[in-house]
């Protein structure tokens, strides 16, 4: 095992890719029969400091139906200067800048530790970076003045040749034009009129550049000026912007008593995509928007004004009785396709302490590739800190997104694509690797990916397609390709290409071998997203029943109770936003979100790792728990006398001190890191907030068996949930009587 | 006689015109075939027109009396007097040839009918013979109205000329030129005839006869059968013989005494004329040829010329006229000579004249007035025409009779204006005038009494007989100098029932005393008929104009405000009327009769007040609304909208910013103009800032919106471009309060040319704009107004988008009115949701080309709003004009979200409303915006009999927001009698009142009527109301008399003003929006709007000395001086026009240079030039301009530059190009209709 561990972290570390199988099997029949899909978690961009982009075109395969690049892979017959693609077995001839390649002189895409490659390419002009807010007027002002600061701050974190644009909305929606000088124009549109791209475009005059522009290409070059009148560069803008953010006013419109203020969410959002539709097509571009609350009229409105009117709970959507989830998740979806189209990703950033309707917006991030983030307040470190990470850069200074990627997925012949799951949308690229049999976003081997991140991460499903009767020769290896293509923050197009290759094994006489090559976290992983996917696209209850059939066998006790599965508790937009994060994230932090982390402090020794369990909750401990979404420090009982009682401020307790701030210091290193912010509680026992702890452990000790149990420590958690005990000894029954 | 003069009358003319017809027919034919071909054509083409009406007359005629055959056979001579009018103009000359050639058939054909005629005529009394040849005239002018007369007057002219001396007299017509001439001519025939007529009817009639007849015969046939239009057009001319007077003037040379022999002798001097034309002709041939010479004669030509040497008046028009005419001057010598008669008259200079003529004007009409006095001078007040051409040899002589001071008079007074010619007349009458008032004591007697003043006049035969003197028939500025004279001294007190106020010319003050002041109210009649049948048997309309907000001058308080309290105004339980003066207490006080319905209704007891011993309240003088005729009621929650007390109103400033309105540099002058304007808001309390808060927008193809919250650095935009569902952007810091945002606006107001400067936008929207303003007003729930700065059609994609209609190919047709129709009804649900929200309208327009005023002013003209257009807009020339309007209407008192109801007696009621509102029910008047200016016509109908001894009531009620967002309600009371006789009817009404309404009426009716039948309708609605008169009011006479009411004296003046306007009657070059424009103008337009605008006023500038005005002169070309200035007002335009031979000083006086051709005729305003004479003029200029609501831009017309043609089309009283008849023509056509009614 050790020798697999090792072999795929270094797979990981190198590539960014993790199997579920890493020994595939040979045929059809055997890869089904092992219920885990041959699958991957694919970082396309993960940070490779170590790998320095070439600054040349990659060689592709001649055969016009795989164009695979050349890689490590290859045969190469060094005299003849040609090489044979290893996924169609085409010969290719060298070009000619390649003449003076040989044994010793070999490009860098042929050395094995070039399995994975960056590419510089030069695809037209190169275009700057835009970014759009899109900004909710409709807040209190304490918070909307925490936003403008948060605005104001992020001007100086972008590019000076940076694109930026500003809309506002509330009841109305306004686009700031910003490259007038005294009077600020804006142009304002209605919020309850929805209007097509194209009128969209005529009214804010953009239209004359798309008439002369060709189709599909940027036509910002040549006409700046007429185009850009609402985006400029932020190093020509900034002052003007700093003001026009400093003046923006809560919306004006009064909310009679009893309504929510009226806004125009949906609008906003159309002319976002409109606006950038008609200027920057096919460009990177990054839509934030800003929301303090749920739209509340004009097309995609999530609720209405009415506040006797609750916005929609699960139980609402359960029974159906969720009047504009439908037509608002359709019309987001419709606008989300068409920023995708584009190569622009869209992100919001949602405030509020009642929903936002994220489940219907959800799909804008989802589609593009955009963040989420969920907050209370824009007057929170949460939203204050992760928007600022947005703008994070890497050890290059670059920022730590890039947009508008394309990944197309080559396979070798005995294996085909089913599909990924992750931030994208089919590009509905047929080929010959393409399976019938979809598993997530399906039917193609291309996707795009509008906004990506290093951490940005695919789940591919993949089918062994090989017959059963028709074995691969012993020593087989698979291949499968991975080209990424897209716009670098720094403006640069860049290609990546990983090629991995896995060896065949004959499932009935290498048992053992596959088994051992089974990569658990990456399955439970995989699986859970494909839980995730269903459970979006499906029936709750019909997920968990698929899912309980699949979890028989892979016993993900926490799964099945988080927040990704299980709504209870949560409302349908945390739900949507914890999906959102978990099909996007990597592996390590999915796993912490499937299974939260729990460090036990204590005077007993140095922090450690501790059950997930209710008897974990002791009165001298503090416990750090880390579920990617929330940070819990939980001061047990008698710590939180002590604390209560100030022995820490006493020299003499100056370990209990030490005791204190250890958690603290790890919590904070945590926050450094993660992305987004995690919502960060610090409690005690008893606390309102210690609920996040006591959900998230295994209920062993209840008020229906704490006596039974009859231990002395440990929190009794009120649920009526059943326990991991309890659970495994049902699926042991299950596992025994219906194994079939 | 009259008898004997028909009879002779068409003998003589068979005979005069033989004559005549030799000596001009040879010369006619010579020299004018050809042109008179091209005449024809168009004579026929009016004819169609005219026919009918000729038709029918001659129908009526016929079987009426033979009289009446003759007599227009008779007019038809005259006709083609006047015919020759057009001759004058210089198209003419072409025409007359044709037209002699007519005429030539036209005597042939009409030779045999006035047989027919004379034979039928003899059963008819000799009155009637009179008649007919007075309704010969009228006929004749009717044709002449339609424009086929010129040919006929050329005939005329040629055959006055040759059959009278007369015709030289016509040397006037040469003075008058073009139209003149014809009318001219005629009138000297008539003048020639009247005279006669008065003094020797028999004779002149015998006289008129020989030498008549051979004319008439010719031209009546002529008339009747192809020519009837032209016929009757050049009888019109015979309603010239006013200009007869004029002449007379002429003949005092020749023996005065003998001017009423002269008539008769007319005929002989006629025959002289002929002679003369020979020999003696000379002076009188002179006239003659002048006429028809003058364009068509050569020869003749000159003796004009040399009258117009001789003659400073006369020669002044011909100058302008009979360009031509200089060449044949040659002939002149002789003429002048016969001028040199005259000479010593002209010898005066105009000045001269005009002062000489000033002073026996005023002594004239002194007498008059003293006559009038009260109705006293005549019976009825009546003006009574005598077609004296009857009875003397003159064929069409009227005699204008005014029983009263009337007659003579008005005559005389118009002289004054009067050039040479006239002056010497009215010196001669300044002599005569004694012997004139005497006339006017004879009234009716008119033939007699006049006769003589004429006879002393007759000399005029220099004048052409054929024409009917313009002086000799009512002239408005004796009657607006009357009045002045009369009523200026004495305050009008309203308190007696059924009185007339002053005139509107007049300036007076008034007390109220129970009675709304004239200054809101205004009725037709002030003794309305107690029945439906005499109501509609007069046809007199009963209706009041009201100017429910009117300005009151200084001297004057505005209504006193009452307040009664928490319940409101205490009104009778039944009709909501509110406690007025015409509420009876009873028992004790304790309850109250309601005056309007009778309904009795307990006094509230905080209202109770005991009553004295007359039954009146003890407090009675101690509260407004029971002792005065208007007051204000504050308001109460009731009245207000929503239950809710109102806010104060918002301006809203809308401000095309498209290409043209840019590059016209209105954008930059709005916009440096409301910086200042802004202070000027209008508010109750001048101590305190206005509450009225403003906002801006400016739009091309979308809207951009202000934010100019006073917090602001700098004003924000807003853009919208979804104009297709137009909302308001923002709410906060649109409407602001000036003086707190006064930095941000002013930023603003700056940077708006700027930003726009380099605008290429062309299109506009324009129902968007107004939807904005709608939505503003909504979001801030307040009322207020709209001012609109719209430079072109908006034919960008939006509602209420329009498209070019304008097709001058359906003007005239029956599909016209379509174009005075809005496009769409989009406008018109539009301006329903403003008036709901009291949201009002006030539009700026400055198009380049056809902007369709008739869509884009229905919502304006239904919130009570104003529309205002500068075509052709430049900021060079026009800027002080719009900035005065813009000022003006930014300030001026108004109030919002109105309602004015008019509640009225049991027995009348109010059917109908005229002016800028909207209507949702039939009694409600909705007025978004009412303002200073507006005024609201109601018409009433009997639904009852009225009573004589309650008289009829009413109460008009508007509730209004006041500028400073109070609420309150103005009660204007009016009491008028009623009566059982007609003749108080007809005695108690105003004229111009009556104008004013018939105006509205056709104006308002060409938006479903036809034009022509709108036209034909008021004059029919006129000859009934005449005629009605005549037959019911006046005593006896003859038939052939024109007999007028005084009070309605000029009715056909006016009328025929109104049917000439642009509206109605448009030229070639009236565009169909300045045709819309005016349009809705009218329809708001108070009584001294409406008077000026269809009456315009014509002043010479003569020493202006002292504080008071010159006389004005009358509308006519004859009247002005070559050697003057005059300045011309209508209310919306004021011309300065210059006399090509202006003496140097009066120039360099004016303008700062002696030479008329240094004088720059573009300039707006006068020279600031450190002399008296400047200085006053300076001040006038200005007065006039803060009389009227709207600016009034100074045009500098030169004598004989192209310029000059819209000036004359401002000359009322001449035939206008559009065809349009002249006052004397138009007088002869009205007396035809109403001798047709009356047989």
């Amino acid at each position: 095992m050790a020798t697999y561990q090792e072999f795929i972290q270094q797979n990981e570390d190198r590539d960014g890719v993790r199997f579920s199988w890493n020994l595939w099997p040979s045929s059809r029949l055997e890869a089904t029969r092992l219920v885990v899909p041959v699958s991957c978690l694919f970082t396309p961009l993960k940070e490779r400091p170590d790998l320095p982009p070439v600054q040349y075109e990659p060689v592709l395969c001649s055969r016009a139906n795989c164009k695979a690049v050349l890689n490590p892979l290859c045969q190469v017959d060094f005299r003849a200067k040609i090489w044979a693609c290893n996924f169609c077995f085409q010969r290719n001839p060298f070009p000619p800048s390649y003449a003076g390649i040989s044994d010793v002189n070999q490009p860098a895409e042929l050395m094995p530790q070039f399995s994975t490659i960056e590419y510089i390419v030069q695809r037209g002009p190169p275009t700057p970076l835009i970014f759009l807010y899109v900004v909710d007027t409709c807040l209190e002002e304490e918070d909307l003045q925490a936003l403008r600061e948060s605005l104001q701050m992020s001007l100086s974190l972008l590019p000076p040749n940076a694109l930026v644009g500003l809309i506002t909305f509330g009841r109305m929606v306004q686009v700031h034009e910003l490259s007038c000088e005294g009077i600020a124009k804006s142009y304002v549109f209605r919020g309850t009129k929805e209007l097509s791209a194209k009128q969209i475009q005529e009214m804010l005059g953009l239209m004359k550049p798309a008439a002369s522009g060709p189709q599909g290409r940027p036509v910002a070059p040549q006409d700046p000026s007429a185009t850009c009148r609402f985006l400029q560069p932020v190093h020509k803008v900034d002052m003007n912007l700093t003001d026009l953010l400093g003046e923006l006013q809560r919306d004006p419109w009064p909310v009679p008593q009893g309504k929510r203020p009226l806004r125009s969410t949906g609008i906003a959002m159309s002319i976002a995509v409109g606006l950038l539709e008609g200027t920057y097509p096919n460009t990177g571009a990054r839509v934030m928007l800003f929301t303090g609350g749920p739209p509340t009229q004009g097309p995609g409105m999530v609720v209405g004004d009415e506040l006797k009117t609750p916005i929609r709970s699960w139980h609402d959507i359960t029974k159906d009785n969720a009047r504009h989830l439908k037509k608002a998740t359709k019309y987001y979806e419709a606008l989300a396709s068409r920023a995708a189209v584009n190569g622009h990703s869209i992100d919001i950033y949602a405030c509020a302490l009642d929903q936002t309707g994220l489940l219907e917006m959800k799909c804008l991030s989802n589609l593009t590739g955009g963040h989420i983030s969920m907050g209370d307040s824009f007057n929170t470190s949460l939203f204050k800190q992760t928007f600022q990470r947005v703008f994070s850069k890497d050890y290059n200074g670059d920022f730590r997104m890039a947009f508008g990627g394309t990944l197309e997925v080559k396979t070798s012949r005995e294996l085909k694509v089913s599909g990924a799951i992750g931030p994208c949308v089919s590009l509905n690229a047929k080929g010959p690797c393409v399976s019938e049999n979809e598993l997530g976003v399906g039917g193609t081997t291309q996707w795009k990916i509008c906004g990506l991140s290093p951490s940005t991460t695919l789940a591919l499903y993949f089918e062994v397609v090989n017959q059963h009767n028709a074995p691969i020769p012993q020593g087989g290896r698979g291949a499968i390709q991975f080209v990424t293509q897209y716009q670098h923050s720094n403006t640069q197009k860049r290609i990546r290409v990983t090629t991995i290759a896995r060896n065949w094994a004959d499932a009935q006489s290498q048992i053992q071998h596959i088994e051992s090559s089974f990569d658990q976290e990456a399955s439970a992983v995989i699986m859970a997203r494909l839980g995730v996917f269903r459970a979006e696209s499906e029936d709750g209850p019909d997920v968990l029943r698929w899912l309980d059939r699949q979890l028989i066998r892979l016993f993900m006790f926490h799964l099945r109770r988080s927040p990704f599965l299980q709504v209870f508790n949560n409302s349908p937009d945390e739900c949507s936003y914890y999906r959102h994060h978990f099909v996007r994230q990597d592996l390590t932090q999915s796993l912490i979100m499937i299974q939260p982390i729990l460090y036990s402090y204590s005077f007993h020794g140095p922090p450690e790792p501790v059950l997930l369990d209710s008897g974990s909750i002791l009165p001298d401990r503090i416990l750090l728990m880390d579920t990617f979404f929330q940070l819990v420090i939980y001061h047990g009982e008698t710590i939180a006398q002590w604390r209560k009682a100030g022995y820490q401020e006493q020299p003499e307790y100056e370990n209990f001190k030490h005791l204190l701030v250890a958690p603290l210091d790890d919590a904070q290193e945590i926050l450094q890191n993660r992305f987004p912010m995690p919502r960060y509680i610090d409690t005690e026992h008893g606390g309102s907030q210690a609920r996040f702890l006591l959900s998230k452990v295994n209920p062993s000790q209840t008020h229906n068996n704490l006596y039974a149990w009859g231990q002395e420590t440990g929190a009794p958690i009120l649920t009526d949930d059943v326990s991991l005990q309890v659970f495994m000894d049902h699926l042991k029954k299950l596992a025994v009587s219906s194994a079939a | 006689m009259n008898v004997n003069q028909q009879t002779p009358m068409a003998s003589p003319y068979g005979q005069p015109q033989p004559g005549y017809g030799q000596p001009s027919y040879a010369t006619l034919g010579g020299g004018y075939p050809d042109p008179y071909g091209p005449y024809n054509g168009p004579s026929t083409a009016y004819q169609p027109g005219a026919p009918p009406q000729g038709y029918s007359p001659y129908a009526s005629f016929p079987s009426k009396a033979v009289a009446e055959i003759p007599v227009s056979d008779l007019s038809s001579p005259l006709d083609l007097g006047s015919a020759r009018g057009p001759p004058t103009s210089a198209p003419p000359p072409v025409s007359t040839p044709q037209a002699y050639s007519h005429y030539t058939h036209g005597d042939t054909q009409n030779g045999p009918p006035p047989m027919n005629h004379p034979m039928a005529q003899p059963p008819v009394s000799q009155p009637y013979s009179q008649s007919a040849m007075n309704l010969s005239g009228p006929q004749s002018s009717y044709p002449q109205q339609y424009g086929a007369v010129p040919p006929m007057q050329q005939m005329t002219n040629q055959m006055s000329g040759m059959q009278i001396s007369s015709g030289p007299p016509t040397s006037a017509g040469l003075g008058y030129a073009p139209r003149p001439s014809s009318q001219p001519l005629i009138s000297n025939t008539y003048l020639a005839a009247a005279p006669p007529s008065y003094t020797q009817a028999p004779p002149p009639v015998s006289a008129a006869p020989s030498q008549p007849p051979p004319p008439s015969e010719p031209a009546a046939p002529q008339p009747y059968y192809g020519g009837h239009p032209a016929l009757q057009q050049q009888q019109p001319f015979p309603s010239s013989a006013p200009l007869q007077s004029q002449p007379f003037p002429f003949q005092p040379q020749t023996p005065p005494v003998s001017q009423q022999q002269s008539f008769p002798p007319g005929p002989p001097s006629q025959q002289p004329f002929p002679n003369s034309a020979s020999l003696p002709g000379p002076p009188p041939v002179s006239y003659a040829d002048p006429h028809p010479t003058q364009q068509p004669f050569p020869p003749r030509g000159p003796p004009p010329t040399s009258q117009t040497g001789s003659f400073p008046p006369t020669s002044s028009p011909p100058a302008q006229y009979l360009g031509p005419q200089p060449p044949s001057q040659p002939g002149p010598p002789p003429y002048l000579s016969g001028p040199p008669p005259r000479g010593p008259m002209p010898p005066s200079s105009m000045s001269q004249q005009q002062a000489n003529h000033l002073p026996p004007g005023s002594m004239q009409q002194p007498p008059q007035p003293g006559m009038q006095g009260g109705y006293p001078p005549q019976q009825n007040g009546e003006c009574t025409w005598l077609p004296t051409s009857l009875l003397s040899p003159m064929r069409y002589g009227f005699y204008a009779v005014f029983s009263s001071s009337g007659a003579f008079g008005q005559p005389r007074g118009p002289q004054p204006g009067y050039g040479g010619p006239q002056y010497p007349m009215q010196q001669n009458y300044g002599a005569a005038p004694a012997p004139a008032p005497p006339p006017p004591a004879q009234k009716r007697l008119d033939p007699d009494s006049i006769p003589s003043p004429q006879a002393s006049e007759l000399p005029a035969v220099q004048k052409s007989r054929h024409r009917i003197d313009p002086d000799a028939i009512p002239s408005p500025i004796q009657v607006i100098e009357d009045d002045r004279a009369n009523k200026s001294s004495e305050p009008f007190t309203t308190g007696v029932r059924g009185q007339a106020p002053p005139l509107v010319t007049t300036t007076f003050q008034v007390k109220d005393q129970g009675n709304a002041s004239p200054r809101f109210i205004r009725c037709t009649a002030y003794n309305m008929p107690c029945t439906a049948d005499m109501a509609k048997q007069s046809q007199v309309p009963l209706a009041a104009v009201i100017k429910p907000l009117a300005t009151l001058p200084p001297d004057e308080c505005p209504p006193y405000m009452v307040d009664h309290g928490e319940g409101g105004p205490i009104r009778c339980n039944r009709c909501k009327a509110y406690m007025c003066p015409y509420m009876q207490f009873i028992e004790g006080g304790r309850r109250f009769q309601c005056g309007f319905c009778s309904c009795v209704t307990e006094v509230p007891p905080h209202y109770f007040q005991h009553l004295d011993h007359t039954g009146k309240r003890v407090d009675c003088y101690d509260r407004p609304e029971l002792s005065l005729g208007s007051y204000e009621f504050v308001a109460t929650v009731d009245y207000c909208k929503n239950n809710k007390l109102p806010q104060p109103p918002s301006f809203v400033f809308f401000i095309d910013v498209s290409y043209n309105a840019v590059k016209s540099g209105m954008v930059n002058i709005v916009c440096q103009e409301l910086k200042t304007l802004l202070d000027y808001l209008p508010r109750e309390n001048p101590e305190v800032d206005s509450a009225v808060r403003v906002g801006f927008v400016t739009y091309n193809k979308v809207l951009h919106f202000y934010n100019v919250k006073s917090s602001l650095a700098q004003p924000q935009m807003m853009v919208v471009s979804d104009v297709s569902d137009m909302f308001l952007p923002l709410l906060d810091g649109f409407l602001v309060n000036v003086n707190d945002s006064r930095m941000v606006i002013e930023s603003l107001l700056d940077q708006i040319p700027e930003m726009f400067a380099d605008t290429r936008e062309t299109e506009t929207v324009f129902g968007p704009v107004i939807q904005a303003g709608l939505e503003a007003l909504k979001a801030a729930d307040c009322a207020g107004k709209l001012f609109v700065f719209h430079s072109s059609l908006p034919i960008a994609e939006a509602p209420g988008k329009l498209k070019n209609r304008e097709d001058k190919k359906l003007v005239g047709t029956d599909k016209e009115k379509a174009l005075f129709q809005p496009q769409s009804g989009f406008y018109s649900n539009l301006s329903k949701e403003c008036v709901a929200q009291g949201c009002c309208v006030d539009l700026f327009l400055f198009p380049n080309q056809y902007i369709d005023v008739a869509t884009l002013a229905v919502v304006p003209v239904s919130t009570g709003g104003s529309v205002y257009k500068y075509t052709y807009f430049q900021a060079e020339t026009d800027r002080e004009r719009f900035l005065n309007d813009l000022r003006r209407d930014v300030q001026k008192p108004m109030g919002f979200d109105a309602v004015m109801r008019v509640r009225t007696s049991t027995g009348i009621r109010a059917t109908d409303f005229f002016g800028s509102f909207f209507m949702s029910n039939t009694t409600d008047v909705e007025l978004a915006g009412l303002d200073c200016d507006k005024t609201v016509t109601v018409e009433f109908r009997h639904d009852d009999k009225l009573s004589e001894e309650t008289g009829a009531l009413m109460q008009c009620a508007v509730l209004y927001t006041s500028c400073s967002g109070q609420r309150r309600l103005r009660v204007h009371n009016m009491a008028v009698n009623c009566c059982s006789q007609l003749a108080d009817l007809y005695r108690n009404c105003e004229t111009d009142t009556i104008i004013s309404f018939f105006s509205k009426y056709a104006y308002r009716s060409i938006l479903n009527t036809p034009t022509k039948t709108v036209r034909d309708t008021l004059v029919n609605q006129c000859a009934q109301i005449l005629a009605c008169y005549r037959k019911n009011c006046a005593s006896p006479s003859s038939a052939g008399q024109l007999i007028l009411p005084e009070c309605m004296k000029l009715l056909p003046v006016y009328l025929n003003c109104v049917l000439k306007s642009d509206v109605l009657l448009p030229g070639a070059d009236v565009s169909l929006d300045d045709r819309a424009y005016l349009r809705q103008l009218v329809s708001c337009m108070d009584v001294s709007e409406s008077h000026v605008f269809f009456y315009p006023r014509l002043l010479p500038l003569v020493k202006l000395d002292g504080g008071s005005l010159p006389m004005a002169v009358r509308n006519s070309e004859e009247r002005l001086s070559k050697g003057g200035v005059y300045i011309l007002e209508t209310g919306l335009h004021l011309f300065l026009w210059v006399g090509a031979n202006a003496q140097q000083e009066l120039l360099s006086n004016i303008f700062g240079t002696p030479t008329f051709s240094q004088i720059d005729p573009n300039m707006t305003n006068l020279p600031d030039l450190d002399n008296p004479f400047s200085k006053r003029l300076r001040e006038i200029i200005d007065s006039f301009r803060s009389q009227r609501s709207r600016y009034m831009k100074l045009m500098v017309v030169k004598q004989e530059d192209k310029t000059e043609l819209i000036f004359k089309h401002f000359l009322c009283e001449d035939k206008s190009a559009s065809g349009g008849a002249s006052y004397v023509d138009f007088l002869c056509h009205m007396h035809k209709e109403i001798r047709q009614l009356l047989s």
